[in-house]
């Protein structure tokens, strides 16, 4: 809303929406934060900290401890110490930790989604909607479990791990801690776990929970730092099991890392997921979902479909009612109600996401955005479709993370399997039509961990997800997932 | 409190999410573990026991549509509100049963344990027992774990509390509805559940509780032909019960949880899903597979 300086026109309806703004005030943010180690928060031993900022005005919100080897160190010592007791707790006692921290989550929900927005620029929409309900639905379905794992198919007396390292992205922030630190808690282990450098703020916040669920200490250990935090936090000896979700390119180097050493490994990686639109697909629900599945949280999604595979005949009425609906989408304010696009989460990331657009165009696809005025602070990307793309071209191959959709075009059901299938990537597809065979026909031959019919970007606890190939290896969520966190088979 | 008479509960039926006494106008004197007179108890009749069956049925679409994850936050419900009342449900369990305060205080915990338990069964039971099945052809072929429908359950005699939850809350955790009669000489802690029930989510219709006979009771409710399962626990050590009650289960045949010959040790841990299961339909469903 511009400031008037004249008398405003209150004749004339513009349609346009009111701002709508969730109070910040609903998160409280503190100058500076310490690591949660043993129950405590604990000053950095050689005093580092870094600045996360609100990437939708560029403007710091906290200085962060940085973790070095001597406190990554500390911090395992402290879950070695505290799996003896709590791998010994009976199962009901640790699930009702679990059942604890889930109802706290919900309580706190709305705090932690204003705070999860502000360190991450996703719109409070997505935080209040999606994210943080996901995240207590993880917490009480694994605690359900952690009483029941002799029923979970993996032997009648499976055994946790003991120590796991989990390193954790960006782009949901407070979800993907959820995902790694409530099956390993449920299973019996105990966790050091590393957020992502640019959005620490809901895992520390978490760290507040733990404590107000009394969970003993040691047990939930958050190390704040970048890279080298993380690598630290590989390498130590003390850990059992790894768990890492990020780039395909930095799950390589920890695989290598980990040769040798016995500890065990799952990794959710990068994906370059195609979105399939037959000709007869219902075509309003599949432009929500082409959306959904591309402009959900600025695409910062490792399933998102990023590649849309539509079937030639009806290439130009999707394309055409896709570029509709684009122009609707609202990208400004992340705590404003009505934002459909925020911030893009760094500086960085932003870099890669222009340097990719400008791949494209210069390969020779054609970049469509919709009219759109970003704001001038803070880092910002329009919804941008290309078409005519290639293959071959970048933008077809290279995980973009970003809010940009490539469009290429296939004529059979072979070739579009064939099309979908061409990547190193195997993490989601999507396909949308009519026939519920040809979906089964479809999900039967597309080499991805998850695939949606007639929906997209759809997650649940009781739901495994993880992808085949590059993207990775094991599940997360439901039974599957807790063989990642379980001594199972010929281990054990 | 020398001064101050307290003021004691009439003790109600569960029927719909209301407390009615029986329509029969019948009620019976309930004597604690030393014969001393505790309370009258409705006396549920076979009025009550069909109300009960349609209040349950009604309530049945709502409550197996629900969400696994959702009727998981109930069932949680219910025992954080057992645990707010925790020290009533001890001293009539300790009324009840005798045998110490400390015996009934285990009882109490495990009850309160055990909604936890079922609670997290709701949204495994079928990734346990449910299955993609292999078939030779192009098809997709799963099979799935679903509610039967109404059941109609006699809870164990001697366990008054945790034996009831140990039988109401495998039937419900999965979207059955149920119909429960109580322990007949110790019907009171389970008329305090469902206070707590009526308070905790549970949609009413999804528990009824008739205080009253098993003997009389289950007839009535084993000929019911929109009763879909009985279970018999509490008729465990009276065979002549048991076994006349399964054969009019027959005749829309009903699922039949046979009693064991005597009232097991409740405080033991469920054995998994097996309760949850003995009243499932298991569903499968076949797609074919093509362009």
């Amino acid at each position: 809303m511009a400031v008037t300086t004249q008398v405003p026109d209150l004749v004339t309806p513009t349609w346009d929406y009111a701002p709508a703004p969730e109070a910040r005030t609903l998160a409280t943010i503190e100058a500076s934060y310490d690591l949660f180690i043993g129950g405590d928060f604990v000053a950095p031993i050689d005093g580092r900290r870094f600045t996360t900022v609100d990437p939708s005005t560029g403007e710091p919100l906290a200085e962060v401890a940085e973790a070095g080897a001597a406190d990554v160190d500390k911090a395992v010592r402290a879950a070695r110490r505290a799996f003896i007791r709590w791998s010994k707790l009976p199962g009901a006692e640790r699930g009702k930790y679990l059942f604890r921290i889930a109802r706290l989550l919900q309580e706190r929900s709305r705090e932690l989604a204003v705070l999860e927005s502000i360190d991450n620029g996703k719109p409070i929409r997505e935080t209040r909607d999606v994210d943080l309900p996901l995240v207590a639905a993880h917490f009480f379905h694994h605690a359900g479990w952690a009483d029941k794992l002799a029923w979970a198919g993996y032997g009648p007396d499976p055994q946790p791990l003991g120590v796991a390292g989990q390193i954790i992205p960006w782009n949901f922030p407070l979800l993907m801690l959820a995902w790694k630190i409530a099956p390993a808690l449920a299973c019996g282990n105990t966790v050091v776990l590393k957020p992502a450098e640019t959005t620490p703020l809901t895992a520390l916040a978490f760290a507040d929970i733990c404590r107000q669920a009394e969970l003993p200490a040691g047990v939930v250990n958050i190390v704040t730092g970048a890279g080298e935090t993380g690598r630290a936090l590989v390498e130590h000896p003390g850990v059992d099991k790894v768990a890492f979700t990020g780039s395909t390119e930095v799950g390589r180097s920890i695989q290598r890392a980990l040769a040798g050493t016995g500890k065990r490994l799952t990794l959710e990686l990068g994906g370059k997921a195609a979105n399939v639109i037959f000709d007869d697909a219902p075509v309003d629900q599949a432009i929500e979902g082409i959306v959904n599945g591309i402009f959900f949280n600025q695409g910062h999604v490792c399933c998102a479909g990023s590649r849309l595979l539509v079937q030639e005949s009806v290439h130009d009425a999707v394309v055409a009612r896709l570029k509709r609906r684009l122009r609707t989408l609202r990208l400004g304010d992340p705590l404003d109600k009505n934002t459909d696009i925020g911030a893009i989460n760094s500086a960085e990331q932003l870099d890669r996401i222009t340097a990719l657009v400008d791949a494209g165009q210069a390969e020779g696809a054609v970049m469509w955005q919709p009219e759109c005025r970003l704001p001038e602070r803070g880092w910002w990307h329009a919804p941008t479709v290309f078409t005519g793309v290639a293959q071959s071209h970048r933008i077809a191959r290279e995980e973009i993370f970003g809010p940009v959709v490539s469009v290429l075009t296939f004529r059979t059901p072979s070739e579009a399997v064939a099309k979908a299938n061409n990547t190193p990537y195997g993490l989601s597809a999507g396909v949308w039509t009519e026939k519920g065979s040809r979906i089964l026909w479809m999900a039967q031959r597309l080499r991805a961990g998850v695939v949606w019919a007639n929906t997209f970007n759809r997650f649940d606890p009781a739901s495994p997800f993880g992808g085949y190939k590059e993207s990775g290896f094991g599940r997360e969520g439901g039974r599957h997932g807790l063989a990642a966190y379980l001594r199972t088979g010929a281990d054990a | 409190m020398a001064g101050r008479l307290d003021v004691r509960k009439t003790y109600k039926l569960y029927i719909g999410g209301a407390f009615p006494r029986s329509e029969s106008g019948r009620s019976y004197a309930v004597a604690d573990s030393r014969g001393r007179f505790l309370a009258n108890a409705s006396h549920a009749s076979r009025k009550d026991a069909r109300d009960a069956v349609v209040a349950a049925r009604k309530a049945f679409d709502g409550w197996s549509g629900a969400t696994a994850y959702n009727r998981g936050q109930v069932l949680y419900r219910v025992a954080e509100l057992m645990e707010g009342r925790r020290d009533q449900f001890v001293e009539e369990v300790l009324a009840a049963e005798g045998g110490g305060r400390a015996k009934a205080t285990a009882a109490v915990d495990a009850a309160i344990d055990r909604w936890v338990w079922y609670a997290g069964w709701t949204d495994k039971v079928a990734q346990v027992a449910g299955s993609a099945n292999p078939v030779a052809g192009p098809y997709f072929n799963f099979s799935t774990p679903e509610p039967t429908g109404v059941v109609a359950a006699l809870a164990p005699q001697s366990s008054s509390l945790l034996g009831l939850v140990s039988v109401v809350a495998p039937i419900v955790c999965v979207g059955n509805t149920v119909v429960v009669v109580t322990s007949a000489d110790r019907p009171l802690p389970a008329v305090t559940l469902s206070e707590v029930l009526a308070t905790s989510d549970v949609p009413g219709g999804v528990v009824n509780v008739l205080t009253g006979h098993a003997a009389e009771l289950g007839p009535w409710l084993a000929d019911h032909l929109d009763v879909n399962a009985i279970d018999l626990t509490g008729a465990a050590g009276d065979t002549d019960l048991a076994v006349d009650l399964e054969v009019r289960a027959a005749e829309n045949t009903k699922r039949v949880l046979r009693s064991p010959a005597a009232e097991p040790d409740w405080t033991a841990t469920p054995d998994g899903p097996r309760r949850i299961l003995a009243i499932c339909e298991t569903k499968t469903v076949w797609h074919p597979m093509g362009v």
